[in-house]
């Protein structure tokens, strides 16, 4: 048995299957993973991530530690409740995890790191924090809820607290805002609008009971797969890992090389590859012809072996297979996907699939 | 419990086995095989004319998340494939037991058919298997 969320007999009462996950137990779906896609694509829906964790940063010099620590620059967030995605990597310039961090006031930083992660990301903050006096405290008594879709706002604002529901209805993406131990977030992990919502454990139970009442769509691990591999999203533990470049991953936007004096972690290992034209690419891949991409398999272009993916599915916007891969520099256009020992046909294509409910490849 | 109709045959590998009573059986995975895979996007089936074995893989189910090998649980020549899988896999989650058939196979040993399980068996391998 693995650990439970605070959700876990609701998610059971709402007819759950249950898989692991990461040490947890946790919902893959409550019947239809394809029609918990289209709820959040299209209307909302909301998934239990009490299993990741929120890291409060606190101290004096907390924002110089985080420009130490993270490959993008907290120096980008002036304004309290501004998020930033990035990686944490390591002196090899491998990524240890990729997290969202907030900017709370000067002496506070709120971070979500991914559940599988969570250890090791707690130890290697703890192990750098005492240098710039930092408090790292892991918040195991919040739980958190993301609820999204085109009408997640709209469904889940009236059901916050009412001093909270005013901040949090004037969100900018990527901000969030807090009241009490209430946090709402206007981020997510599937392309589309919506919130995290992070609130005592106390509360999560009638919060999830709300917002299904109101109509949102009870989402399980399934539906979050297919969502952020349409949203050309990340996957840590299958598109990058301690032993991938962030340059190899698709993440060169998320490391900010300027100021060129801020010495983040992994920064010496990574800038020598910089603009090396040989890294590998991370591209989008639709199938063109029939089967399933699945993670591992092997892509070719005529007999040269010249990549793999990273992550593969099937897509039910574009009602295709789609996959994220790693591929040789200079790979374009068409390739040829191993599946079950046949070679099959597929096109690159640049990520994202499909954001805010519209296909955005051409097929 | 998912439903199990008596008057089919089972393989412990959640294949179902209907003997058509003309020397050919008609092969498809069982309820509770559609449920553990969830939403089926895509069915790869053997070709007509195609000798299967027993025990052996011979056709693979993919649902969203994963793909499943599907074995033959008897020996023979392949006669027909539901090829109305291909635009509608979803008929195998919809409607196991009937149209969402797999294969039809020509029996080349009729006796294997006494070595698969009956309704009674394939239950309490289930029912072990939710516990």
């Amino acid at each position: 048995m693995g650990n439970r969320t605070i959700l876990f007999d609701i998610h059971n009462a709402m007819g759950a299957r249950i898989v692991p996950f990461g040490g947890w137990d946790m919902p893959l779906h409550y019947g239809s993973q394809l029609e918990e896609h289209h709820a959040v694509r299209r209307d909302a829906g909301m998934f239990d991530v009490c299993h990741m964790t929120v890291v409060d940063l606190t101290g004096e010099r907390v924002r110089d530690f985080l420009r130490h620590l993270l490959a993008n620059d907290v120096a980008r967030l002036k304004e309290p409740g501004k998020a930033l995605y990035s990686c944490m990597l390591n002196p090899e310039g491998g990524v240890i995890d990729d997290l969202i961090v907030y900017f709370m006031n000067e002496t506070w930083f709120r971070m979500v790191v991914n559940a599988g992660t969570t250890e090791k990301d707690v130890a290697w903050l703890s192990k750098q924090a005492p240098a710039f006096g930092v408090d790292v405290k892991p918040r195991k008594d919040l739980a958190m809820i993301a609820v999204q879709g085109p009408n997640a706002r709209m469904k889940a604002l009236p059901l916050l607290p009412e001093n909270l529901s005013a901040s949090a209805a004037d969100l900018k993406p990527f901000y969030a805002a807090t009241k009490g131990d209430w946090f709402v977030g206007r981020t997510g992990y599937t392309g589309e609008d919506g919130f995290e919502v992070v609130l005592p454990e106390s509360k999560a139970v009638a919060f999830w009971q709300a917002l299904a009442d109101a109509g949102v769509q009870p989402s399980g691990l399934g539906a979050r797969d297919t969502l952020r591999l349409e949203a050309g999203m990340n996957l840590y533990g299958s598109d990058m890992d301690e032993s991938i470049s962030p340059l190899e991953a698709g993440l060169n936007w998320t490391i900010a090389w300027e100021p060129a004096e801020r010495q983040f972690i992994g920064r010496e290992a990574i800038e020598v590859n910089r603009e090396n034209p040989s890294n590998r690419c991370f591209v989008g891949l639709v199938l063109t012809g029939r089967g399933v991409l699945r993670d591992h398999q092997k892509i070719f272009v005529g007999d040269r072996e010249v990549g793999e993916i990273t992550s593969g599915g099937f897509s039910p916007t574009l009602e295709k297979s789609i996959a994220l891969a790693r591929v040789e520099a200079g790979v374009m256009e068409h390739c040829d996907v191993e599946i079950r020992g046949k070679r099959v046909a597929a096109k690159v294509v640049a990520p994202p699939f499909v954001r805010n409910g519209k296909i955005r490849v051409e097929l | 419990m998912s439903n199990v109709p008596n008057d089919l045959k089972y393989a412990t590998s959640h294949e179902w086995v209907r003997d058509e009573e003309d020397g050919t059986v008609v092969i498809g995975i069982t309820e509770h095989a559609q449920e553990l895979l969830g939403d089926l996007v895509f069915v790869e089936l053997p070709e007509v004319g195609d000798t299967v074995d027993a025990g052996n893989e011979c056709a693979v189910v993919e649902s969203v998340k994963a793909a499943s090998d599907v074995y033959s649980p008897v020996s023979g020549e392949v006669i027909a494939v539901n090829e109305a899988l291909a635009d509608a896999p979803e008929t195998v989650n919809q409607d196991a037991f009937g149209d969402g058939w797999l294969f039809q196979v020509k029996l080349s040993d009729p006796a294997q058919l006494e070595d698969l399980l009956d309704a009674e068996a394939y239950t309490e391998i289930v029912e072990s298997e939710e516990h």
